[in-house]
This record gives structure tokens, sequence and C-alpha cells, in this order.
């Protein structure tokens, strides 16, 4: 019990350090990395609450795919970070006064809440956690039959996410020779070759 | 001590604060405020996902699912229309981009 406290406590607090880098390291770089290290420490967290899948989407969608993806664009594009961050500190007091009041109100909200003996018995009546089974098979249970269409929708959602990035960002350059192959297809012995008599000792 | 929710909403309730706080910060750098909606889309999951353990419910699992694909997805557009963006006009800053007011 006391291992998990700890373990508890040392993923939550390298969470929030590392997003608190996130938006305040200089080099952008060094942002996305820190992110991927918010992740993996969230991760864990999901691992002790249970969600064991979850965690293993965590590191395999977020890590793997999103903040690479940030990577790239960062590493890309040649852009001029030291002109972004001016301003840095002209924002900082109105937005330390809103992030504050909103901390101030959510751990209000956290501290004052009482859970209603309604909210276990819908739970467990609706889709009830069962011991006997691991937790990506609970998952597949509920996900496959009661939220089939939802996850259809979910597919079509990253369908047309992979659709609009292609759109966007593919361009057609001027002057790349490419194959045409109908065209090739379709070209007649007639065009290509000419059959020559030539006389010896004459040449063409 | 025992970890209860209280621990998980608190930890969830800093991590939209650094999020929300991230995009007032980094106010002319698009892509610092994209990570920063990433870091609040996180916050959500883990909120979700406690109440999910504690409850005894696997819906809150479910819907952290769905939220993680519709994060993938928007990070995945949000990237595109900036590279797209960049290309056209040299820069990334935020505060330039009031072109298409109609």
């Amino acid at each position: 019990m006391i291992i998990s406290t700890i373990a508890f406590y040392l993923f939550a607090a390298m969470t929030i350090a590392s997003a608190f880098m996130v938006i305040s390291a200089k080099n952008p770089v060094h942002s996305v990395l820190y992110l991927i290290l918010a992740f993996f420490n969230s991760a864990a967290l999901f691992v002790l609450l249970g969600a064991e899948f979850l965690a293993m989407i965590l590191v395999v969608v977020y890590v793997g795919a999103v903040a690479v993806l940030f990577l790239f664009v960062v590493m890309m594009l040649d852009i001029n970070f030291a002109e972004l961050r001016q301003g840095f500190l002209q924002y900082l007091p109105i937005g330390g006064l809103v992030g504050l009041i909103l901390l101030i109100e959510l751990i209000l909200v956290v501290s004052g809440w009482a859970l209603s003996p309604d909210a276990i018995r819908v739970g467990a009546e609706t889709a009830p956690v069962v011991s006997d089974l691991t937790n990506t098979e609970q998952l597949g249970h509920v996900i496959y039959t009661k939220y089939a269409y939802l996850f259809q929708i979910a597919g079509m959602i990253l369908l047309v996410a992979m659709i609009g990035a292609i759109v966007l960002t593919n361009r057609q350059r001027a002057g790349v020779r490419r194959q045409n192959i109908a065209k090739q297809v379709y070209r007649r012995p007639e065009e290509s070759m000419a059959v020559r008599k030539v006389e010896p000792g004459q040449g063409v | 001590m025992e970890i209860g929710l209280a621990h998980y909403l608190t930890v969830s309730a800093i991590l939209l604060t650094l999020g929300i706080f991230g995009i007032f910060l980094n106010r002319k750098n698009v892509i610092v405020i994209l990570m920063s909606v990433e870091l609040m889309l996180l916050a959500v999951n883990i909120n979700l996902v406690a109440f999910s353990a504690y409850l005894g419910n696997l819906v809150g699992q479910v819907f952290a699912l769905f939220i993680l694909t519709v994060a993938a997805g928007e990070a995945a557009i949000g990237l595109a229309i900036l590279v797209v963006y960049f290309r056209n006009r040299g820069t990334i800053a935020v505060e330039d981009i009031h072109h298409m007011k109609g």
C-alpha cells in the first residue's frame, strides 16, 4: 500500500513538473520532449488506476504518433522562436491571475464534493467492472457491443482527419517528371520506330 | 495514506490549469498552444479514468478512448494547417492571422 502511495506521488509530481516545463521551456523541441515525459507519467497513473489498456494506448498513440508529429513539425519548419517569445512576460500577470482563479475554483469543487450512493448503483448496472477479466477484455466487451456505433464514428473521424491532413499538405510541384502509364500504353510502333534501308558503304 | 479519488482530481485540475496558463503565456506560438490543448485533454482523460476506477464503471474508460481518438485527429489537422500556413506566409505568429476576416 505504501509503495503505491509513493508511486502515485512520484508520477503525479513528474506529470505536473513536466507539464509546467512544456509551457515554459525556451526551445519548442524541449517542450515536445517534456510533453512526451508528461504522457509517460500519466500512463503510469492510468496503470495505478487499473486502466492498463488506456495506459498502453496513451503510450502508443500519444507518444508514438502525436508527440512525434509535433517533433517533426517543430524541427522541419524554419521558425524564429526567439521572435515568438517576445511579450512572454507581458502576458504573465493576466495569465497567472486567470490560472490561479481557475485552480482555486477547481480545488474548491474537488474538496467540497460528495458521491451520491445512486452513482455507484448506476455504474454497477450499466457497465460494471468484472474482476475475473482483464481490463482489455472488459473494454472490448463494452465497446464492441454497447458502443459499436460510437466506435465506427471514431473510425470515421480518424479517416476524415487523415484525408484532411493529406489534402492540406499535398502540393503539386512544377517541373517534376512523372510516369504517365496511359501514355506509355497507348504508344504505337509507328510513332516510335522507323525502318530505314541502308545501302552498304553509305551510312544513314 | 490511502490515495483517493480527490488526489487524482487534484492532479487533473492542476494539469488543466497549466494548459490554460500555457495558452495565455505563449500567445504567439501556435505549436505550444496546440501542446497546451493536448495537456488539457490529458487532464480530462485522467479525470474520466479516475471516476471510472473509483465508481466501478467502465463507461469512463470508453469515453476516454474516444477523446484520445479525437485528440489525435485534432493534432494532425492542426499541424497540417500550420504547415500550409507556414508555407504560404513564412511565419506562424498568431497575431498575423487576421487575413481571413471576410
